[in-house]
């Protein structure tokens, strides 16, 4: 049987970006309709690291990463969810003079985006983290940075978008979407959705949403391989990262210590996503490089997820170029989720007045236009997530 | 061009009888098992200074434990045993191995599974208190250890195994003082036709009740509720009989599980593809007459696909390794291939009219109250599980697992996943393979965190 629906506004892609959207959408009083391949919540945005972090982020995503960060204090509030929200603060290590050199700067361009970090030496790292290896010579330490349970905030918001009206359409897989003289049909199975707006949250597959509108955006599938141990003992006081990004950990309030290492596999089209060992135990030598106190502890899981990732690291954001009433937000390349929560904001901004006071332009599609890849932007080298 | 190299993965009764089959048609299979001597867990050997007569150990099934275990010895070198180790991943042709907290990995042309079965545990109030084993658990600390899990020992369960772990017990000594099935005894009636189809093995689980009705074990069947009593220390068991009698005696052990359920994470883990077993309640990977799985690298074997027992697992592990030598272009008995399929078709019937005599104990599951543990690893309530099935639309439980955290601990859910899809269609009011199984990730069981790889 096939049905047909018609909203305001049609958003692909049920991550934390298209189920906040469809929050805000509603609250400003538009009809809003998420589709999702799976369930919302459960990709990228619900097996990533879990860090809620700002500090390291590429410079023009920091007026995004201070917006979301101050939602991110009311987010259980607003969400009616434990999102085990934790400001156990975020350091970031140097592990030689160029590190130090690197974090200094980064401190010093945060502080024009309202950030302050922490310039930490070696004796003050030793006795704030005493049970680091001797591999650190200094950090950086972002106090206001955190770690959630990114399990529970999508589905969350999919739940009070579904509760302010929203239509929440799971196991949908879009196989269509075109431009008509009113809005978009977009064809899902058996579903037809008609719209006035599109929105494309859809992850690895944005890229290719944005191709049936004439767009080119190319989107990798990005499969971040981590692991985590059965419960520890507390020690893992802060979240921590490296300058390189080669190695992230952080500790749950339940005791797991979750640690990340290398890229798993995964095929995006077919949904399947795997660790990989040699991948693993490749972490494992990194972390314990910096953590020896973690050696014997028991791995109970390794697990990886898919993201789509850009060749500049930054994600798209923003207006079609092409086409009205479009609005692009994926690509968040394995850092999306401290930035879920604004995208819905920031998208409803962009269908109800047609801009944001958030500065995005250096996320616009057009960057990737014929003759303007992003060749002349110097890729991220950070890889933490 | 040189051998293809086939790994076997389990040395129970289907490994080793896979194992012996390749080894004589010439090839070398590279045969891992987390134990240190082979044998599975039905036929589970001593350590070494620990043994003890056959008889004494497996009792009636001394003899097929001994052909079992002579396998081994017998071809030698023909078999690259590694015992004591752990697979604890399989991905694209290649195994992940750990044994004495070294990393190693196995590549592969051919991989046989023969992971075998553990129990199938359902909660019950006093299920985590400490003395409560699962009826394989108790077995295994006999057969191994040659210890008892207690001096009065209740047992309760549901499934061919209770009656045996019962007299093995008694025979050993133990002080049985009950041995309670939950599955109404009219249900056994009416499998007992299906079951002459394989005499031998009605006659001994008649020999079993017989013999344990001799003790003056208290004996129940169509037990509606049972429930472990002490703080600590399990010091009663109480249940309530099928006309709504209540019960109590006092132990300081209790066996408790009911039925089995497949070791299936491997199967999982390289990818091949699974069905719903009515018969049985469980998921497990699709596998054809001949040992194929949906991949054409991997073969099945034994209870790790689907529970058969140990006489068919033999059977089973003999016709995979022929359907493999085939495959890599070996002559192949085509007598002996009929001769194994007849056997093995004839093994169905009986089992599924085993399967029929003890029926899931789906009030068990029903009666789990909401402050129940259900997952021990994560501490999490069957109250939680409800929470989320009926006020957060988890509908399956990999959506249960990453709400509640339930089958996310040490065990992965090996424990507890059966009991979660029980629990969650319940409260859907949905058949429980539309509860879907716990998506298996590596590693299979826990892995140190160790250094040295770049």
């Amino acid at each position: 049987m096939s049905a047909r629906l018609a909203v305001d506004v049609c958003i692909i892609g049920g991550g934390i970006a298209g189920c906040a959207s469809a929050v805000a959408l509603r609250k400003a009083g538009l009809t809003a309709a998420v589709l999702d391949r799976g369930l919302c919540g459960a990709g990228a945005s619900g097996v990533n690291f879990g860090g809620v972090r700002q500090q390291g982020r590429n410079l023009h995503e920091l007026p995004l990463a201070r917006r979301s960060r101050r939602i991110w204090d009311s987010l259980a509030a607003i969400l009616e969810q434990d999102v085990e929200f934790d400001v156990s603060g975020h350091i970031k290590l140097a592990r030689s003079e160029a590190d130090l050199a690197e974090l200094e700067t980064y401190a010093r361009n945060a502080r024009d985006y309202g950030l302050d970090l922490q310039m930490l030496g070696a004796n003050r790292v030793r006795s704030e983290i005493p049970w680091l290896g001797d591999k650190v010579i200094g950090a950086s330490l972002s106090p206001e940075d955190g770690q959630a349970n990114p399990r529970v905030v999508g589905p969350a918001f999919a739940r009070l978008a579904r509760r302010l009206g929203a239509e929440i359409h799971e196991h949908r897989r879009v196989t269509a979407a075109r431009r008509t003289e009113t809005g978009f049909e977009v064809e899902a199975g058996d579903l037809t959705v008609a719209s006035a707006w599109l929105v494309n949250t859809a992850g690895v597959f944005g890229g290719t949403v944005a191709g049936w509108f004439g767009e080119h955006a190319p989107v990798e599938a990005l499969m971040p391989n981590m692991l985590v141990t059965e419960p520890l003992p507390y020690f893992v006081s802060r979240s921590i990262g490296v300058c390189g990004g080669d190695v992230y950990l952080r500790q749950t309030g339940r005791g797991n210590v979750i640690f990340g290492g290398g890229r798993g596999w995964g095929d995006a089209e077919i949904a399947r996503s795997r660790p990989l060992a040699d991948e693993s135990l490749g972490g494992m030598s990194r972390t314990l490089d910096l953590v020896p106190a973690l050696t014997n502890a028991q791995v109970i899981r390794t697990w990886t997820g898919i993201d789509g990732q850009t060749p500049d690291r930054i994600p798209v954001i923003g207006h079609s170029s092409t086409t009205p009433q479009l609005v692009h937000a994926f690509g968040f390349s394995g850092h999306g989720f401290q930035l879920g929560p604004v995208m819905g904001e920031i998208i409803a901004e962009l269908v109800t007045q047609g801009r944001t006071p958030t500065p995005i332009a250096p996320f616009s599609i057009e960057r990737f236009a014929a003759g303007g890849v992003a060749s002349s932007v110097e890729a991220h080298t950070h890889t933490e997530h | 061009m040189s051998d293809p190299v086939i790994a076997i993965v389990g040395a129970g009764p289907a490994g080793l009888r896979a194992a012996e089959t390749l080894a004589l048609a010439g090839l070398r299979p590279v045969l891992f098992d987390e134990a240190e001597r082979p044998g599975g867990q039905i036929y589970r050997q001593p350590p070494p200074g620990a043994e003890r007569p056959g008889a004494a150990i497996y009792g009636l099934e001394a003899g097929k434990a001994q052909a079992v275990h002579a396998i081994l010895p017998t071809l030698g070198e023909r078999i690259d045993h590694r015992a004591g180790t752990l697979v604890w991943n399989v991905f694209e042709g290649r195994l992940d191995t750990l044994r004495a907290g070294a990393f190693a990995h196995q590549p592969f042309d051919r991989l046989i599974l023969a992971t075998g079965a553990m129990d199938r545990v359902i909660p019950f109030p006093g299920w985590t208190t400490p003395g409560v084993f699962t009826l394989g658990g108790a077995q295994i600390a006999l057969k191994a250890q040659g210890v008892s899990i207690g001096r009065r020992v209740a047992f309760v369960g549901a499934g061919p195994l209770l009656p045996l772990v019962a007299h093995q017990y008694a025979k050993a000594g133990a002080e049985v003082v009950a041995v309670l099935d939950v599955t109404p005894f009219g249900a056994k009636l009416r499998s007992a036709a299906g079951m002459l189809a394989q005499p031998s093995t009605l006659a001994k689980g008649l020999y079993y009740v017989a013999r344990n009705a001799l003790g003056r074990a208290r004996r129940a069947s169509g037990v509606r509720a049972i429930r472990v009593e002490g703080e600590g220390r399990v010091a009663a068991l109480a249940w309530t009989d099928h006309k709504g009698a209540e019960h109590r005696v006092a132990c300081d052990a209790v066996g408790a599980s009911f039925g089995l359920r497949s070791e299936s994470q491997l199967a999982d883990l390289a990818g091949c593809t699974f069905a719903f077993d009515a018969l049985t309640r469980q998921w497990a990977p699709v596998r054809a007459p001949d040992g194929r799985s949906s991949r054409e690298d991997v073969f099945l074997a034994g209870d790790g696909a689907g529970i058969g027992g140990a006489d068919v697992a033999e059977l089973q592990g003999r016709r995979v390794a022929l359907t493999v030598l085939q495959d890599v272009g070996r002559p192949v008995d085509v007598a002996e291939v009929a001769r194994l399929d007849s056997a093995l078709a004839r093994q169905a019937q009986f089992r599924a009219a085993l399967e029929g005599a003890y029926p899931y104990p789906e009030h068990l599951v029903a009666a789990v109250a909401d402050d129940e543990i259900l997952c021990r690893c994560e501490g999490v309530t069957a109250g939680a599980l409800r929470d989320v099935v009926r006020h957060k639309g988890a509908a399956e439980v990999n959506r249960v697992k990453a709400f509640t955290r339930i089958g996310m601990g040490r065990c992965q859910g090996r424990v507890c996943g059966h009991a979660a899809a029980e629990l969650v269609a319940l409260e859907r009011g949905c058949p429980v393979e539309d509860a879907g199984r716990l998506r298996g990730q590596p590693p299979v069981k826990p892995i140190p965190v160790l250094g040295g790889f770049s």
